[in-house]
């Protein structure tokens, strides 16, 4: 194995861990603010990549553009769903078993929907202009759009971090997530704060399911598969720590890479058993913050 | 106030009622189709109360219980299509042995770590043993299925191997029944209402959990042992999620709350399935408004709602 094939895995690692991340961190935001796990966040995520293929390929609106608005729609999406729905069922008695059926159902829905509107053969999204092809570092060939969604991963963590720890929404967000009854006292439209999150996370797993439809084909029933996929990632890290699932991520992605490179069949067993790994000596995953138990 | 004896007496002949017709419809029935369609409302019940066991019971949501049924399936239909038609019934209770060891292994990992990740990484196991079965193609035919399984001897014919399904599945609910109205099953049910405080009173949450686990497992591997012999083929599609939401639909329609409701469910569900012709190709959006609707008005299911319809009429008639 030379350095230039290691390299070229390890980049495409990156570029699937960063992928996933953006997935995760959504899913990670709405269950660290409202508690609520969120079962559709993959569908949300082949749902961007649908938008992205109707702007792009369809309207031929231009690739940023077209990255934002899928992201925006998604979001408005997921918000109408947890502003219509999922909102009569908090602090329902057995509320989790409630929350995964109730979004187990927009699967479903969203699944079939996309079929009625999209049909069920594989789409496929062009690379934006000037991405298309490969950078070439000595005898090295690295795809620029790889490069592309990683840097654009970056700078959303980045942006995400900065707005929850320096900005007063925030803020709000984060002390919603510890107590929601103080913060309601205070005078904070804690509803209102949930379905902004909500519209939030899924517009940054609509914008990844945009950001990767030129890489991967884009098809039904690819929620699933993502969903799977970032629940690992997040059950790595630590349920509902930030940093933690994106090692989960980076993780992941470049275990997959690699795997895929040496035993293609195979390659999606590699993650599981990373996983069983980490949660035969650490259950609670590998950054979970210490939890206090109340008795 | 009904007193304990006609309580149970009007529970006996309410079994015994339904397992009558059952009894009779190969009798009645003027087709094979019907038959083979109550070996379906069966199999799939019992498939449903011991998912039910997990859920309504103990409060496990398991989104995995698709990976036993796939299991008890499989493990029938290789050894049937590699060392014939003999290995029929042997096999049968290899795949529990099998589905009871793996139920205590990944058990030991899913039950640890609890609430909302439970179901997430049953779900995820689920797909794994999906993923397996779709991919070796050299071992389980991959997407093509397993043909031609047989059932040996007198179980060959349509109706004896009705009789056999209906004898081992009215058996097993027996036996459900009985562990969810034994102490272990209290246990259970206050494992679900207050895990804390069971462990405060000295039992041991996470061993109880884990029994429950390895048992609907083992039952759910049966349903899909006998299921192989139904139809005489079996396909990936019985380990992939969607089978697992099935049996959830199933219990919540009926009610997780009631032992009988998942059975009321599946019945019903089997036979909207064949009056709508199968599978439509929009079937999952159907499903989807449903669970939807059942989850946002009627969260205590057909039979719960049944149930307190009957409590409030009862009310109205003593004010009277």
């Amino acid at each position: 194995m030379d350095v230039s094939f290691l390299l070229t895995q390890f980049i495409s690692g990156l570029t699937m861990a960063t992928l996933l991340f953006l997935v995760a961190s959504g899913l990670t935001l709405i269950f660290g603010v409202g508690n609520v796990f969120n079962f559709a966040h993959g569908s949300f995520y082949m749902l961007g990549a649908y938008f992205g293929y109707q702007f792009v390929s369809v309207w031929s609106t231009n690739f940023w553009i077209a990255l934002l608005l899928s992201g925006v729609c998604v979001g408005l999406f997921g918000m109408l769903a947890e502003f219509a729905f999922l909102r009569r069922i908090y602090g329902r008695a057995n509320e989790g078993g409630f929350q995964i059926l109730l979004t187990y159902a927009f699967i479903l829905i969203i699944d079939d929907l996309v079929k009625l509107t999209w049909g069920a053969e594989y789409k496929s999204l062009p690379r934006p202009t000037g991405f298309g092809g490969a950078i070439q570092l000595g005898d090295l060939f690295i795809p620029a759009y790889n490069l592309l969604i990683i840097a654009i991963g970056v700078i959303v963590v980045v942006a995400a971090w900065w707005i929850l720890s320096h900005t007063r929404p925030g803020q709000v967000a984060r002390a919603a997530a510890v107590d929601r009854e103080i913060v309601s006292v205070l005078g904070v439209n804690v509803p209102m704060t949930m379905t902004l999150v909500f519209g939030i996370a899924t517009a940054l797993g609509g914008m990844a399911g945009a950001l990767a439809a030129p890489l991967r084909t884009v098809t039904p029933g690819a929620g699933i598969e993502v969903i799977i996929d970032s629940l690992i990632v997040v059950v790595l890290g630590g349920m509902g720590n930030f940093w933690g699932a994106w090692f989960g991520a980076l993780l992941i992605g470049e275990v997959n890479a690699f795997a895929v490179a040496v035993v293609p069949q195979w390659a999606t067993l590699f993650s599981f058993l990373v996983m069983v790994v980490v949660l035969i000596f650490k259950p609670e995953g590998l950054f979970a913050a210490r939890k206090v138990r109340k008795v | 106030m009904t007193n304990l004896g006609t309580r149970n007496l009007k529970a006996a002949s309410l079994w015994a009622f339904i397992v009558l017709i059952f009894v009779l419809v190969p009798v009645l029935s003027t087709s094979s189709y019907q038959v083979n369609l109550a070996c379906h409302v069966l199999i799939w019940s019992l498939f449903a109360v011991s998912f039910n066991m997990l859920w309504g019971i103990t409060g496990m949501l398991s989104l995995g219980q698709a990976l036993y049924y796939g299991l008890g399936a499989y493990s029938v239909g290789l050894m049937v299509d590699h060392l014939g038609r003999q290995w029929y019934l042997p096999a049968m209770g290899l795949g529990l042995l099998a589905a009871a060891a793996l139920a205590l292994l990944l058990g030991l990992l899913v039950i640890r770590v609890g609430g909302v990740y439970f179901t997430m990484l049953t779900l995820a196991f689920a797909q794994l043993g999906w993923q397996i079965t779709f991919k070796w193609y050299d071992f389980t035919g991959g997407d093509d299925g397993i043909q031609g399984i047989i059932p040996p001897g007198i179980l060959e014919s349509g109706t004896v191997y009705y009789y056999f399904v209906l004898a081992v599945v009215m058996l097993s609910i027996w036996i459900l029944k009985r562990m969810a109205f034994s102490p272990f099953g209290l246990v259970l049910r206050c494992v679900q209402q207050n895990p804390d405080r069971v462990r405060f009173l000295g039992r041991r949450v996470r061993r109880n959990q884990l029994r429950v686990y390895v048992i609907s497992s083992l039952f759910s591997a049966l349903a899909g042992s006998l299921m192989a012999g139904v139809d005489g083929s079996i396909h990936t599609d019985m380990l992939f999620w969607t089978t697992s939401g099935e049996v959830i639909l199933m219990s919540v329609l009926g009610g997780i709350n009631q032992f009988f409701g998942p059975f009321v469910g599946a019945t019903v569900i089997i036979l909207i399935e064949d009056l709508v012709g199968a599978h439509t190709e929009y079937w999952s959006l159907i499903i989807g408004i449903i669970i939807m609707v059942i989850v946002l008005v009627f969260p205590k299911g057909v039979v719960g709602e049944a149930m307190r319809a009957k409590s409030l009429l009862a009310k109205t008639g003593e004010g009277r």
